[in-house]
């Protein structure tokens, strides 16, 4: 077992008995599925409008060398820079070496995963540049030097009550408590950040191959002013986010928007495609894009897995998966949680490590039916725990428990001999009201549920007896 | 096709033999003919879904060849007709028992879905007057398409009442060998089925899966609940009122 699953197994443990984490979880996921149920409702046919999105997101995800190649070349064209990033590490150090030169002392970053994924903000602030999130959720859990909950809601976790406290100790100024007047407060905060920035930060939703722009979406309005406002403007990307075509944003904005929230669109979609142009009167003198492997073509040589790499992050199987529901992001102790995490972070941090996670599923297929780009997400959860098999990653014991268990499912006789040796040591031991104790052999049912009647009879032996076999 | 076969799961031979009766009963008094191939084991989904694909191959070979000769087969499981039907010709791939692996997947059916759609029934003359709830089983739910089919045999039981739980399509967290390696997730997941089934009234909690029946059972009884669950064959079974105390885990 690695360091990773035993921590998982650990916290997920105690958040799954964390009643009140869980009441705040259900409430903001209860609310989603009621607005995307009505976002849904507005398509005149969202399945259409999923096989597109699939459809579109493949054709990029299979032609990704040519659409990333067109990208770069348009960028380029319109004075921008482009740079490949094999590793989080060479991706930081770009970022890193463009801020020492360019002297920047303050970024402003919108929201990104990719950024969370290469650890940026830590790598910065050990540079002693001072970096504010400006997402409200983003900049709510930086205050509380905590990742993100959630892909999309990054404050899910938390309670008003809990972010007025929050805000009280690390900010002052708080005079109510409703959302307005907390909004008002991180805003004055971070208005003074933005004019200050000489460098601004973000992801993108979209690369768009035939425009060389990035598409970023936001609710809030910052991300177009951390694209805006400070004299450098740098995106850190996947290289997995190109489309083919601008049009294709028409179908994937709404896609997006009411796969995640159940808005129609989101408040903000701002298309960037390189620095102020001469004649221009405002936008970043520099502009920079940082296109980030870190282990994604490890994916797309995986035929059967590749699709994976379809992911828009929208959140809609974090939101769906009665696993989430149940223990939350931060338990799953990595950068994305959920089902597409547990399916894409053996690819991005090895099997070894990330196994683990593959197996903490019922295999329930929820994810797979809200993925708005059809990602068969519980087959590759399937598929992983194959390969952790075969690449012998697997205890001992359970690899000797499953060879015990095949070995008497071979047989007929030597099943029905073996079972009913097993219920008559159960019902002795239930007898003896070991249920539940350290010394009841089914424990690992009985600590959490109460044993079944144990029969006295199989359903084989009573077929038997009444009809002759 | 008045000839059909039991595929009654391993474990509801073993813990469950009721469900394995009040199927064959309910599908005799349609006219159907019943029988149980006494050489059947498991299907080999407990290894197929904990990755061990070398290890259930043999017992999914073996399970096509004791059904071989079948016309219909019958599984009171949507869990383990969804093995047979959807993953023996994937993971039979290849093999020489391929062929027989993918006409056995034309031939099995869940219960409800045999009755529904091949039997062509929604009123199997069953009573039960009792106020009940579903819970939309995971695999027959998704992998399945089963939704509205027993909710039509429930409709047509005399007496009873169906009520629609909050979330009754979320994953009751049985899950197979999940139920044991992650014991805490999946009893949280219990949990809220069981809060789901207790505030919607019913006095029964039904399904088409006795699995999740078993696991939700344990939670419920462990949180003394008034709610019993029953597996839809024991509810289809019924024809009278008499008798209405048998908890479905007997």
């Amino acid at each position: 077992m690695s360091a990773a699953s035993r921590q998982f197994f650990q916290d997920a443990t105690a958040k799954a008995v964390d009643v009140e984490l869980r009441e705040i979880v259900r409430r903001g996921i209860d609310h989603y599925d009621l607005v995307v149920g009505r976002g849904k409702a507005r398509f005149a046919d969202w399945e259409a409008a999923r096989q597109r999105c699939h459809e579109i997101r493949r054709e990029a995800i299979n032609h990704l060398d040519r659409y990333l190649l067109e990208f770069e070349q348009r960028v380029r064209d319109r004075g921008g820079h482009v740079f490949w990033a094999e590793t989080a590490e060479e991706a930081r150090k770009y970022v890193l070496d463009l801020a020492a030169s360019a002297g920047v002392r303050t970024v402003v970053k919108s929201k990104s995963m990719v950024a969370e994924e290469i650890h940026l903000n830590g790598a910065l602030e050990s540079r002693g540049i001072k970096v504010w999130e400006t997402d409200l959720g983003e900049f709510i859990v930086q205050l509380r030097r905590e990742p993100p909950f959630h892909i999309v809601t990054p404050a899910m976790h938390l309670t008003r009550e809990q972010i007025a406290k929050l805000f009280r100790e690390k900010l002052g100024g708080v005079e109510a408590e409703d959302p307005p007047s907390l909004v008002a407060v991180a805003r004055r905060a971070l208005r003074r950040a933005f004019f200050s920035a000489e460098m601004g930060i973000t992801g993108a939703n979209f690369l768009v191959a035939d425009s060389g722009m990035i598409a970023i979406t936001s609710n809030e309005g910052n991300a177009r002013l951390c694209a805006s406002l400070p004299r450098i403007h740098v995106a850190i990307v996947g290289i997995e986010k190109v489309v083919p075509r601008l049009e294709d944003l028409a179908i994937l904005w709404p896609v997006l928007a009411t796969a995640g929230t159940g808005q129609p669109i989101t408040c903000y979609n701002t298309l960037v495609g390189g620095p102020r142009a001469p004649g221009e009167v405002d936008g970043p003198e520099e502009f920079h894009v940082v296109l980030l492997d870190n282990g994604r073509t490890r994916l797309l040589a995986d035929v059967e897995q590749r699709e994976a790499l379809h992911c828009i992050r929208c959140g809609a199987c974090l939101n769906a998966c009665p696993v989430f529901r149940s223990i939350g992001g931060h338990a799953y102790g990595t950068v994305y949680s959920g089902p597409i995490g547990s399916v894409i972070m053996p690819h991005l941090g090895g099997l070894g490590a990330y196994q683990h996670l593959s197996y903490a599923s019922s295999l329930c297929g929820a994810c797979t039916e809200v993925c708005p780009v059809k990602i068969d997400l519980h087959r590759h959860l399937l598929q992983n725990r194959r390969n952790a098999v075969e690449e012998s990653l697997r205890p001992l014991s359970e690899k000797i428990g499953m060879r015990l268990w095949q070995w008497a499912m071979l047989d007929a006789g030597r099943f029905r001999r073996l079972a009913w040796a097993v219920r008559m040591a159960m019902r002795l031991a239930y007898g003896m009201r070991l249920e539940g104790t350290a010394l009841d052999p089914a424990r690992a049912w009985t600590k959490n549920r109460a044993a079944p009647p144990i029969p006295r009879h199989s359903f084989r032996a009573m077929w038997r007896k009444t009809r002759g076999g | 096709m008045r000839k059909v076969a039991l595929f009654i799961p391993c474990f509801v031979d073993q813990l469950l033999p009721q469900v394995g009766l009040d199927t064959a009963r309910v599908l005799e008094r349609l006219g159907f003919e019943t029988w149980f191939p006494d050489e059947q084991t498991c299907c080999g989904q407990p290894a197929f879904n904990s990755g061990y694909w070398q290890l259930a191959r043999p017992l999914a070979e073996r399970f096509a060849r004791v059904f071989a000769c079948a016309d219909a087969v019958v599984c009171p499981s949507g869990s383990c007709t969804t093995m047979v039907r959807h993953f023996y010709p994937e993971l039979l791939a290849g093999t020489r028992e391929f062929a027989q692996a993918k006409s056995l997947s034309a031939r099995v059916y869940e219960f409800s879905e045999f009755l529904t759609d091949i039997a062509q029934v929604t009123d199997v003359g069953a009573t039960f007057p009792h106020k009940v709830a579903i819970h939309d089983a995971c695999h027959a739910l998704r992998e399945l398409g089963i939704r509205e089919g027993p909710r039509q045999l429930l409709r047509g039981v005399q007496g009873l009442e169906l009520v629609e739980m909050t979330h009754s399509e979320e994953c009751c967290g049985f899950g197979g060998t999940f139920a044991a390696k992650f014991a805490m997730i999946s009893a949280t997941m219990g949990a809220t089925k069981a809060e789901n089934a207790e505030s919607s009234g019913a006095e029964y909690l039904t399904s088409t899966d006795p699995s999740c029946l078993l696991h939700i059972d344990g939670i419920l009884r462990r949180r003394h609940s008034p709610v019993r669950t029953i597996h839809l064959a024991g509810i289809l079974a019924r024809t009278d009122s008499a008798g209405s105390e048998t908890r479905a885990t007997k």
